[in-house]
């Protein structure tokens, strides 16, 4: 008897040891979306095909200027893979990078990233400063400076930028009593961030309890660090963030917003988040061009015309992308060209048209498709001229390699806990403990 | 893969064939011939089940076995992901700052807490789910198959799927949390919430995996022992409790030293459930296990060296569990 029952639970055990392993095996076998595929260059009719790695809707395909490009160069065939996520996209080509394998013949790179790689990986990458016809004098001069190395070598050329302005709903602002035209809103704050969390507080006034005057504390924060000339790092590449007081303003200021109840307990591009845009719950948001775009995503349609675009308290960027070649790539020649003619300010006009990526090349403000830009969501509103005049006023800001985990510290780890009624000291202690711990090698 | 040991012993002295009895009239050549192809068919079988075998091996040795040792010896350096092969030799120093590292024993801490409130109901669901099964039912199979189908499903639908649910503004949970009037719950950022949460999302996924397991076993264990424990009146309760459960005793066994690894391993649930897409488990890391803290620090930080050194940890911590498994079945077994 108790033989068999030995036997039969041995035998339950091997049954239950090979699902297990099946199980397993199972697992192993799941394709988990590999998003790279093999590049060839070359093909059967004797083009050369050149490879761009790209993140998120960077928007050239849609553009349609990879087919112009191909007409004006017959021989020449341009495929793009995209990674959703630059969360995603950049470990991966920090990896490729670094064992110079994987790599596309053109990639892009964000500017929070753009510092580290300057930093880091510029002697894999080749100088675009010596491709004929790329004069830095181009871009804006710190949009240029951003993507180049100590000692000259342009480690990328820049594609967009994001010059921020207020996005702002007339119609809430109308039932707080506040003025709805977009010059009159702008004087409300002009010049300094605390007369915008002043105007917050009129409109919460006039507004009461169903809706916000801001979207997020991400955001606040976010937009005031970005109109100062040094946040975490100063000019000699040290870190700051503890000591500026530029950055404790700007966490002192958004905790201050939080307490008062004038931005949302929410985190941005969250779902949560866009459901407030489409339920109508907050007044304004920092606003890049591509932030009008996530707006119109998420809105109902009667939003539309709803919204204007009033001019920041102090401008500031907010993202935008730079291509590099990769030195290893089998095309180098035809890559910088086609990275050249991409960034080249007619090829930037086009993209703000389809895709509102801003210009980050001045010669292209003057282009009718920026001098004329209008967008449904926010109806009369000369966006182009907008976000021209605050790309000219956006400083030269001093960027290191870790800035987008300290940011992220401040708003992840900090301002979001005032929302959640932590005090912000707990706010500013649990942020800088979190960010000291992710700095430390 | 069994080999015959016994034509597979070493040749005699002098490695010529097996000695045979002088006189056997065979011509010399031929006697060469013979030995010639004995030698080589003991060789033959000498070797081949090596060969048989080798292919696990060197994928092993080259998937598995190298990267735990390389991984050991980059904890022992400071390095970075931007240039892994620049290491900068610093001794034990990535493990003594284990010791003093708040964000490692919250995460341990989290871990052993998600690990506990995910296995026990798990495992307590999945015995229940099992035993209901195990009688005659309508469609057993169906029911068999809807078991496994959250198993089935990838975790990150189910986490983004769980979510949703567990919003805090706009989730179905707390919706009908509100409009019964017990008040919304911040599942996110709430410390037992979140836990209670991310363990939901384990307990959905894993429950009728083990309830298969378990099932299993139980089809294993002989009819006439409820018979008999019918006949001395035993109540089903009673069959169960003195029939089933010690007749599953090594399954359940297994069952709880594999939820134990994967608890310990708990990953993608928590990095999914994190409002901020990020790897730091909530904006005050309240559900940041040791899996996730490995992949912020390596992956997110950059730092390969730390990163290295926690996962050795975690994986020592692992042998310690998997002796302590191993001791207390011993005195299961030796006590039955």
């Amino acid at each position: 008897m108790r033989a068999a029952r030995n036997r039969s639970a041995r035998k339950a055990v091997v049954i239950a040891a090979i699902a297990s392993l099946g199980a397993g095996l199972l697992a192993g076998c799941a394709d988990d979306g590999n998003d790279e595929d093999g590049t060839s260059s070359g093909d059967s009719s004797g083009k050369t095909t050149i490879t761009l790695g790209l993140f998120g809707t960077m928007g050239f395909k849609e553009a349609g200027l990879y087919e112009e490009y191909e007409k004006l160069n017959p021989d020449i065939n341009v495929e793009e893979t995209v990674t959703e996520r630059n969360e995603n996209y950049y470990p991966a080509l920090v990896n490729h990078l670094t064992t110079e394998s994987g790599l596309q013949d053109i990639q892009a790179i964000e500017v929070g990233n753009i510092a580290e790689v300057v930093e880091t990986q510029a002697d894999k990458f080749v100088d675009m400063a010596k491709v004929e016809g790329v004069q830095p004098s181009s871009w804006l001069d710190w949009k240029w400076k951003q993507g180049v190395t100590k000692d000259g070598q342009a480690v990328g050329l820049g594609t967009d930028i994001g010059p921020m302005a207020i996005c702002y709903r007339k119609d809430l602002f109308e039932k707080a009593g506040l003025p709805t035209d977009r010059d009159e809103v702008g004087a409300l704050w002009a010049g300094d961030w605390k007369k915008f969390v002043e105007a917050g507080e009129k409109y919460k006034k006039g507004a009461g309890k169903d809706t916000y005057f801001m979207d997020s504390p991400g955001g606040l924060i976010n937009a005031i660090l970005s109109s100062e000339e040094e946040k975490f790092y100063d000019s000699s590449g040290e870190v700051i963030y503890k000591t500026n007081p530029a950055v404790k303003a700007a966490f002192d200021l958004t905790a201050e917003a939080a307490e008062k109840g004038l931005v949302q307990a929410q985190t941005q591009f969250q779902p949560a988040w866009e459901q407030t845009i489409s339920n109508n719950l907050f007044a304004t948001v920092a606003c890049p061009p591509w932030m009008i775009g996530t707006i119109k995503g998420k809105s109902q349609p009667e939003a539309a015309g709803k919204w204007d675009v009033a001019v920041a308290p102090k401008s500031g960027n907010w993202g935008g992308s730079f291509l590099g070649v990769p030195k290893s790539g089998k095309n180098v020649k035809e890559a910088q060209k086609l990275v050249a003619w991409l960034t080249a300010p007619e090829q930037q006009a086009k993209l703000f048209a389809v895709q509102g990526s801003f210009p980050s090349a001045p010669a292209a403000y003057k282009l009718p498709q920026v001098t004329d830009a209008k967008n449904e969501m926010t109806g009369a509103a000369p966006i182009g001229d907008i976000f021209a005049k605050a790309a000219e006023a956006i400083p030269a800001q001093v960027i290191g390699p870790k800035d987008q985990i300290i940011q992220q510290g401040l708003t992840d780890n900090g301002v979001i806990l005032v929302t959640q009624g932590k005090s912000p000291e707990e706010a500013w202690e649990n942020a800088t403990k979190t960010i000291d711990n992710n700095l430390e090698k | 893969m069994t080999t015959r040991h016994d034509t597979a012993a070493p040749p005699a002295k002098g490695g010529a064939a097996p000695g045979r009895p002088p006189g056997d009239a065979v011509s010399p050549e031929a006697a060469r011939k013979r030995a010639r192809l004995s030698r080589r068919w003991q060789r033959d079988m000498r070797w081949s089940p090596y060969a048989f075998v080798a292919p696990f091996f060197v994928f092993f040795a080259a998937f598995g076995l190298f990267p735990l040792i390389y991984t050991g010896w980059a904890s022992l350096h400071t390095v970075e992901l931007t240039a892994p092969t620049d290491m900068a030799w610093t001794g034990l120093d990535n493990y003594t700052r284990i010791f003093d590292d708040d964000f490692f024993w919250n995460a341990a801490k989290n871990t052993l807490t998600i690990g506990i409130i995910s296995t026990v109901p798990q495992l307590m669901m999945a015995m229940g789910l099992a035993h209901i099964l195990n009688y005659k039912l309508r469609g057993s199979t169906f029911y068999r198959v809807i078991m496994l189908a959250p198993y089935a499903t990838s975790i990150a639908a189910a986490a983004l799927v769980f979510v949703l649910l567990f919003g805090r503004d706009y989730g179905m949970i707390n919706w009908v949390l509100d409009s019964v009037g017990l008040g919304k719950v911040d599942w996110q950022n709430d410390k037992w919430a979140s836990q209670f949460a991310v363990s939901s999302i384990v307990i959905w996924r894993w429950t009728g995996y083990n309830a298969l397991i378990y099932l299993a076993a139980m089809q294993a264990i002989p009819q006439d022992l409820y018979e008999s424990a019918a006949l001395d009146g035993a109540s089903r309760w009673r069959q169960f409790l003195h029939v089933t459960l010690p007749a599953l005793r090594p399954t359940i066994l297994f069952t709880v030293v594999v939820s134990t690894i994967g608890a310990s391993q708990l990953f993608g649930e928590p990095l999914l459930f994190d409002a901020n897409k990020g790897a730091s488990g909530g904006s005050q890391h309240q559900f940041q296990t040791l899996g996730l803290y490995l992949y912020e620090q390596g992956w997110v930080n950059q730092h390969l060296g730390r990163a290295s050194a926690i996962a050795w940890t975690m994986f020592l911590i692992l042998i310690v569990i998997g002796l302590v498994n191993y001791v207390i079945s011993r005195r299961l077994r030796a006590s039955s």
